[in-house]
């Protein structure tokens, strides 16, 4: 979460004091992310010393010190908003690589395991429905993060339904070794054979 | 000792398969209280739907003992079976299975008028029903004259018309987008605030986060269950951001 990025988007809206700042960064993320008062004055202070922000005065960032964005403040904001986070590399997931381990692990049922995960993520996704059934359609902000965390936690459930699937199809019929070259992918996944 | 409105006491159902056996359900226990709703999970072939159609007394367990508010469905003659079947058990299919030929509000009144109430009665009740799903509107209409999404919930409310006390849904979601199945797990959700237990079963986690409980079945047997929900709460005492 870039809060540098989510302060320049409240100030976009209009000058605004520290606290007022922390207030709002709050109220739109729901509490969800909830940021301690140094985070913001850091962050405001270094936003000012790139040039991207400017306050009223000369002294300490503290709550009754207003900022204002830049025109280098809001060309950040808009090249920030457009920028794809990094998706390309498969990240280094540890659920990825306990089911790699388990799979290969002596004495270890993997489907257990399998399941152990599944049932903790649908009992963390029935925490975030119920969030949104109680208060999903009031608040709109809320229910975009409800369902933001639903469909990764829900991503995550078909991935392991999936692997459950291959694991059991390839105890039946293994697949043949692979003689070609270790493809790119692999090495950048992590992946030893 | 409450009594679920299902209760399934070790179930299990076998069916012959050529020579082979095939063990569809094994020793399956589940009871599903008044009031709410229990998602039982699996992936195809893994005896969900079985466990549908015993639970609706469509189909009856090779072993164990089924009981429908408290009523033990074994001992029952075959018209006691379908009358319970009719007055107190809803079906929401994901093809929704709404009668065609007919309107949003005969299709709703359709299992009241078989079970004897007279027309003008189950009507009334029909149009109610609608209303409350926010379908006043389209009662007259048939349904291809009608969204998937508001089939779905002319569905919904043929399954608790009147005085049921057990929804089964197979699948409710599965041929809608996600704002649609959203609205019909949300109607589930108030038929069982207003008392009914539902069990609805389903591949997909996103709805099956909507249950009270979810239990998972594989092989015919149920594997696994949540933990008791936890309110929303939990969520939101997390660390500061970074």
């Amino acid at each position: 979460m870039s809060i540098r990025h989510a302060l320049l988007a409240l100030l976009s809206e209009g000058p605004k004091y520290g606290l007022q700042l922390r207030e709002e960064f709050e109220a739109r993320t729901c509490e969800v992310w909830p940021l301690n008062v140094g985070q913001v004055y850091t962050t405001l202070q270094r936003l000012e010393r790139d040039g991207l922000v400017e306050s009223n005065d000369e002294g300490d960032a503290g709550p009754q010190k207003g900022f204002r964005i830049t025109a280098g403040g809001a060309e950040e904001l808009a090249g920030w908003l457009r920028t794809p986070p990094d998706l390309a590399s498969p990240p280094r997931d540890e659920l990825v690589i306990k089911v790699l381990i388990a799979v290969r692990l002596p004495g270890v049922d993997v489907h257990e395991v399998i399941q152990a995960h599944r049932r903790y993520l649908v009992e963390l996704m029935q925490q975030w429905t119920r969030l949104k059934e109680e208060e999903g359609d009031v608040d709109l902000g809320l229910g975009l993060v409800v369902d933001a965390e639903l469909y990764r936690l829900d991503s995550v459930v078909r991935w392991l339904d999936t692997a459950d699937g291959r694991i059991r199809r390839a105890a039946f019929d293994p697949p043949a070794p692979v003689s070609a070259p270790v493809p790119q992918i692999r090495r950048r996944a992590g992946v030893r054979r | 000792m409450t009594t679920g409105v299902l209760e399934l006491r070790r179930v299990s159902k076998t069916y012959l398969d050529g020579a082979d056996e095939v063990h569809a359900l094994r020793e399956v226990d589940l009871t599903v209280e008044p009031g709410r709703m229990v998602a039982v999970m699996g992936p195809s072939g893994s005896g969900k739907s079985t466990l549908l159609t015993i639970a609706g007394a469509l189909e009856t367990p090779t072993a164990g003992e089924v009981l429908v508010g408290g009523h033990p469905l074994g001992p029952m003659s075959r018209d006691d079976r379908a009358r319970l079947r009719r007055r107190a058990i809803g079906y929401v299919f994901q093809d929704f299975n709404l009668l065609p030929g007919l309107t949003a509000a005969e299709n709703v009144a359709l299992p009241l008028e078989l079970d004897g109430l007279s027309a003008g009665k189950a009507r009334t009740a029909g149009l109610r029903a609608l209303a409350e799903l926010g379908l006043a509107d389209r009662a007259s209409r048939f349904p291809d004259q009608l969204s998937g999404g508001e089939r779905q919930r002319v569905a919904i409310a043929r399954a608790v018309v009147g005085d049921r006390r057990l929804l089964l849904a197979d699948e409710p979601t599965g041929a809608l987008d996600s704002a649609n199945g959203e609205a019909v797990m949300r109607l589930i959700l108030t038929a069982c605030k207003r008392g009914l237990g539902a069990v609805v079963v389903t591949h997909d986690a996103q709805l099956a986060s909507w249950a009270d409980r979810v239990v998972f079945i594989r092989d015919g047997r149920i594997v696994d269950r949540t933990a008791p929900r936890p309110g929303p709460d939990s969520l939101l005492a997390g660390e500061p951001a970074r």
